[in-house]
């Protein structure tokens, strides 16, 4: 019995994950129909509530809602510009009045999800809160290395970029290390989290020491304001030190992968040619996302929740 | 019903479609997960000795097609449905085990038009045991058997459950189409603490 | 002449290293008489069997949000519940709207403290106009109207020139500067602890080093003015280290910690309770337990409260926009018995001193001592007393524990301010 929510990668064990990489397996398939759409959550109202912009997050789940045949009701507003006052808890109450089933939520706080997630009736999947997780991210990224290696036991991956802002490598790493491959880290030490080692990974500074090493290679997107706020000195330095340009990509083992989580910056944390190039495993991921995504809201609105 | 009974069955029941669409030309099967694809599969064998040609098999996992899930307790694992031929303008000839109320028959009717415009649509069972919910009736049937809806139908075969028969129940606890219920796999220790196992003659 | 007898307590008393069975008799507001039996004659008895008497606890900081935020607290509503939880005085901190930099606001608040009538309110005055850490208040105009002391919490004075000359003028009338040990520009926008728990939960960081760069400089400053320096809310291993060896080396320097503090640690920030938001965070189990042992071997002189009432709509914010801080007053002593005293085998006198006499003896006032001729300010506490802490049972006008609705072991059931029974044992409010 899967919990209500999806609110987090971390509690989950090796059963729970499996579950949802199954499911969105099978749902590949749908996706390659003729008609790809079904009707098993007819009658159902999800809402995607985005407090902080994320147009691709937000279509994949809207598609992954239709696709399933459940109405979909997308909200977007920049946390800045919601009124002082007005809570999250208000909206929350709100949606409760309205009956809505289900709600996706992005909010640049961690912990937005729960406090959805504690005074809703309706199932809450996290669509990512903040620096804390990103649960959908991390299983379609999971769900694609499976697909590629055919197993994600024993494989290493490295993560490279802003790991202190990254809900994305947190969920990433819970996963990771739930399913048994070995996880690396690497970025520059203001961009490092203290005492993340402690979560079993190893931490690197040196990307070209330890780029080929690893069956994956997962590089971050790059907020350009860390570099206004000190944390690295400029852009040009960032990607001559952590970006996958061509040729650094040379050095990878030879059935390395690249994979991104994007939107990507181009010709900073990656080259073009790197992102488009056929290591590159970025697009499957973008694909799988909406599969993964329709297996996320089938287990959590398909059946009755008791 | 025994391994013979089943066999002898099926062959009737091939028989009965190349009869009704005059041979086996535009005609594919497709079986309804689980063990209706399994039976598909056996009528293709047959068809294959019979006519000497194969014909197109596909398979369909109704799960995401049902009316009823709102009240399962849990999300049912799906196991994806494999259509990998051209349904438009075939004879299409579903298949299943058992015909009950006829939702699943409705599921998959909505499934496979899903994918195409089907010329035909036919329906062929081992068993029809009545009690229908929807105006859906079987084009082929292996046997038609009266039954109580207290009773429950459960089909063996050997891809399955290792071998062939057909069981009635008689049984205490109201409980739903074994269809309904996602197959008898997962649940079967917890069906069968529901069910007096005991043989029906006419079974 | 109204007399009261306290009857077979327990007494502890760190003032007179006191730890026995007496008798106090109060007589009017003062105590004149403790003995091992001493006959009523007509005093009103309250019978103290089973229950251990200490003078009422001494609060060096906490905030009643008076003048300027009634809906979060006032000096009777904080009144209130610093009685309920054995306070008979509150110090309050002086960053109200407006901000208590002139004797009008003093006097404003005693003379409030005074109509409420119901524990001692002792107002510290801010060190810089308005807080802004540019220019020293009127330290003896404000001393002469009633404060007792001077700090700009809230905030560290950042100008470590500023703060010098405030060291240094408040010679003059020998009252203690309260630091509030932060430097903003490490802690950034932190709203947890920085480590482990913090790269977990994706919640941004205040590293300790933001609390320890402030001590180490803030030590160098009483060092070198000579001036009586307190540091308000330590939280971290560091800073406790930093102490200790300044103590050692004889700087005049004097520090309190908060029951959160001692009690919880970082890890509890995974509810993203808002309640446990406070300034500074909750620490690593690490700096939780060298808080312990600070307390302990004395580095750590008193326990404050920290008392720091928010709205319910402030506080049902998003955890980065929700305000710090967590009430206090009316559970302190429930938390330093459980972890203290059972968990942790602290003796009943060193814990009673961190509440009264150590505090006194910052303030400078002769309170926290139970001797015939001091002022009648006496707790009486049942130490196996097991009560729920329920939102009807508040008595602050913000509700904003982590506390709440959980069991504590503990609590004070009688208490007397001034000679003047405020609720005796056997009262079914407490």
């Amino acid at each position: 019995m899967p919990e209500k929510n999806l609110l987090g990668i971390e509690p989950l064990g090796a059963e729970d994950l499996n579950r949802y990489l199954d499911q969105a397996d099978n749902f590949l398939g749908v996706l390659e129909r003729p008609i790809p759409i079904v009707p098993a959550l007819r009658g159902k109202t999800i809402i995607t509530l985005f407090f902080e912009p994320s147009t691709r997050t937000q279509i994949s789940f809207s598609i992954a809602a239709k696709r399933l045949s459940a109405d979909v009701v997308n909200f977007s507003r920049a946390t800045s510009s919601v009124v002082k006052g007005e809570t999250l808890l208000d909206t929350a109450k709100n949606i409760e009045a309205m009956k809505i089933d289900g709600v996706i939520i992005r909010h640049s706080v961690p912990g937005a999800a729960k406090i959805l997630a504690d005074h809703l009736d309706a199932f809450v999947i996290n669509a990512g809160d903040g620096g804390h997780e990103h649960p959908t991210q991390a299983l379609l990224d999971l769900m694609t290395i499976r697909q590629h290696f055919g197993r994600i036991k024993g494989l290493k991956v490295l993560i490279v970029g802003d790991i202190a802002h990254s809900r994305v490598a947190r969920s990433n790493i819970f996963g990771l290390k739930t399913l048994g491959a070995e996880v690396g880290i690497c970025g520059p030490p203001t961009l490092i989290p203290r005492e993340i080692e402690k979560l079993g990974v190893q931490v690197f500074c040196s990307l070209d020491e330890v780029i080929k090493e690893f069956d994956v290679i997962m590089a971050l997107r790059i907020q350009l304001e860390r570099q206004k706020s000190g944390l690295f000195p400029s852009i040009r330095e960032y990607r001559n030190f952590y970006g996958l340009t061509r040729e650094r990509i040379k050095k990878i083992k030879p059935h390395g992968v690249i994979m991104h989580p994007g939107p990507t910056n181009r010709g900073i944390e990656i080259d073009p040619e790197v992102a488009d190039g056929n290591k590159s495993l970025i697009l499957r991921q973008v694909k799988n996302g909406v599969a993964l995504r329709m297996a996320v809201l089938f287990i959590h609105a398909g059946g009755k929740i008791e | 019903m025994k391994e013979s009974d089943i066999r002898r069955a099926l062959r009737r029941i091939v028989h009965e479609i190349i009869e009704a669409n005059k041979g086996i030309r535009n005609l594919a099967l497709v079986g309804i997960k689980r063990r209706g694809d399994f039976i598909a599969q056996r009528i293709a064998d047959i068809i294959k000795k019979t006519e000497g040609k194969k014909i197109p098999i596909g398979a369909l996992d109704i799960t995401l097609y049902r009316d009823d899930l709102q009240l399962v307790s849990e999300a049912p694992i799906i196991e994806g449905t494999e259509i990998n031929f051209d349904i438009n303008n075939k004879i299409i000839v579903l298949v299943d085990d058992v015909l009950y109320t006829g939702r699943t028959i409705r599921a998959a009717i909505e499934e496979i038009l899903d994918f195409g415009r089907p010329k035909k649509i036919q329906l062929a069972v081992l068993i029809d045991r009545g009690h229908r919910e929807l105006p859906i009736q079987a084009d082929f049937a292996g046997r038609k058997v009266p039954t109580s809806k207290k009773e429950i139908v459960d089909v063996f075969i050997k891809e399955t459950d290792g071998a062939d028969s057909v069981v009635i129940h008689s049984y205490r606890k109201k409980q739903k189409d074994t269809k309904s219920g996602q197959g008898k796999t997962p649940r079967k220790t917890k069906v069968k603490q529901l069910f007096i196992t005991g043989e029906k003659n006419n079974a | 002449m109204n007399r009261i007898l306290i009857k077979g307590g327990r007494v502890i008393d760190p003032g007179t290293n006191r730890d026995g069975r007496f008798d106090i008799l109060i007589t009017e507001n003062k105590i004149t008489q403790i003995d091992k039996k001493i006959t009523p004659k007509g005093a009103k008895v309250i019978d103290a069997r089973g229950l251990i008497i200490t003078p009422g606890f001494i609060d060096l900081h906490c905030h009643l949000r008076d003048p300027g935020r009634p809906d979060k607290e006032t000096v009777e509503s904080g009144s209130r519940a610093g009685i309920a939880g054995g306070f008979t005085t509150l110090c309050c901190m002086p960053n109200t709207e407006p901000v208590i930099d002139n004797e009008g606001i003093v006097n404003y608040i005693i003379k409030e403290a005074s109509r409420v009538g119901l524990c001692r309110v002792l107002p510290i005055a801010a060190i810089t106009k308005k807080r802004q850490g540019k220019e020293i208040t009127e330290f003896g105009e404000l001393i002469k109207a009633g404060a007792k002391g001077f700090s700009d919490d809230g905030d560290t004075v950042a100008n470590a020139n500023v703060l010098r000359h405030a060291l240094e003028y408040s010679k003059i009338f020998n009252v203690p500067i309260f630091e509030h040990p932060i430097d903003n520009n490490l802690a950034q926008d932190g709203v947890m602890n920085e480590g482990f728990s913090s790269t977990r939960l994706g919640l941004k960081g205040a590293p300790t080093i933001a609390e320890d760069v402030i001590v180490a400089r803030d030590l160098l400053l009483a060092k070198f003015t000579g001036a009586r320096l307190h540091l308000c809310h330590i939280s971290s291993k560091g800073a406790v280290e930093l102490i200790k060896k300044a103590k050692q080396e004889g700087v005049h320097i004097t520090c309190e910690t908060c029951p959160h503090y001692f009690y919880f640690n970082d890890e509890v920030l995974e509810t993203f309770d808002t309640n446990y938001k406070v300034n500074p965070p909750l620490r690593s189990e690490e700096d939780r337990k060298a808080i312990i042992e600070g307390l302990r071997d004395g580095t750590i002189d008193c326990i404050a409260t920290d008392h720091a009432p928010h709205t319910r709509a402030e506080k049902e914010l998003e955890f980065t926009r929700a305000p710090s801080g967590m009430i206090g007053l009316e559970t302190a002593l429930s938390l330093c018995i459980m972890e203290l005293i059972n968990h942790h085998q602290f003796s009943w006198l060193e814990l009673i001193k961190k509440l009264t006499l150590n505090p006194a003896r910052i303030l400078n006032e002769k309170l926290g001592v139970l001797q015939p001729g001091l002022p009648a300010d006496i707790a009486m506490i049942d130490p196996e007393k097991r009560w729920r802490y329920t939102e009807n049972r508040i008595q602050s006008r913000s509700k904003n524990s982590p506390l709440l609705n959980r069991e504590l072991k503990g609590k004070v059931v009688g208490l007397i301010v001034k000679g003047d029974i405020k609720y005796l044992p056997g009262n079914k409010d407490v």
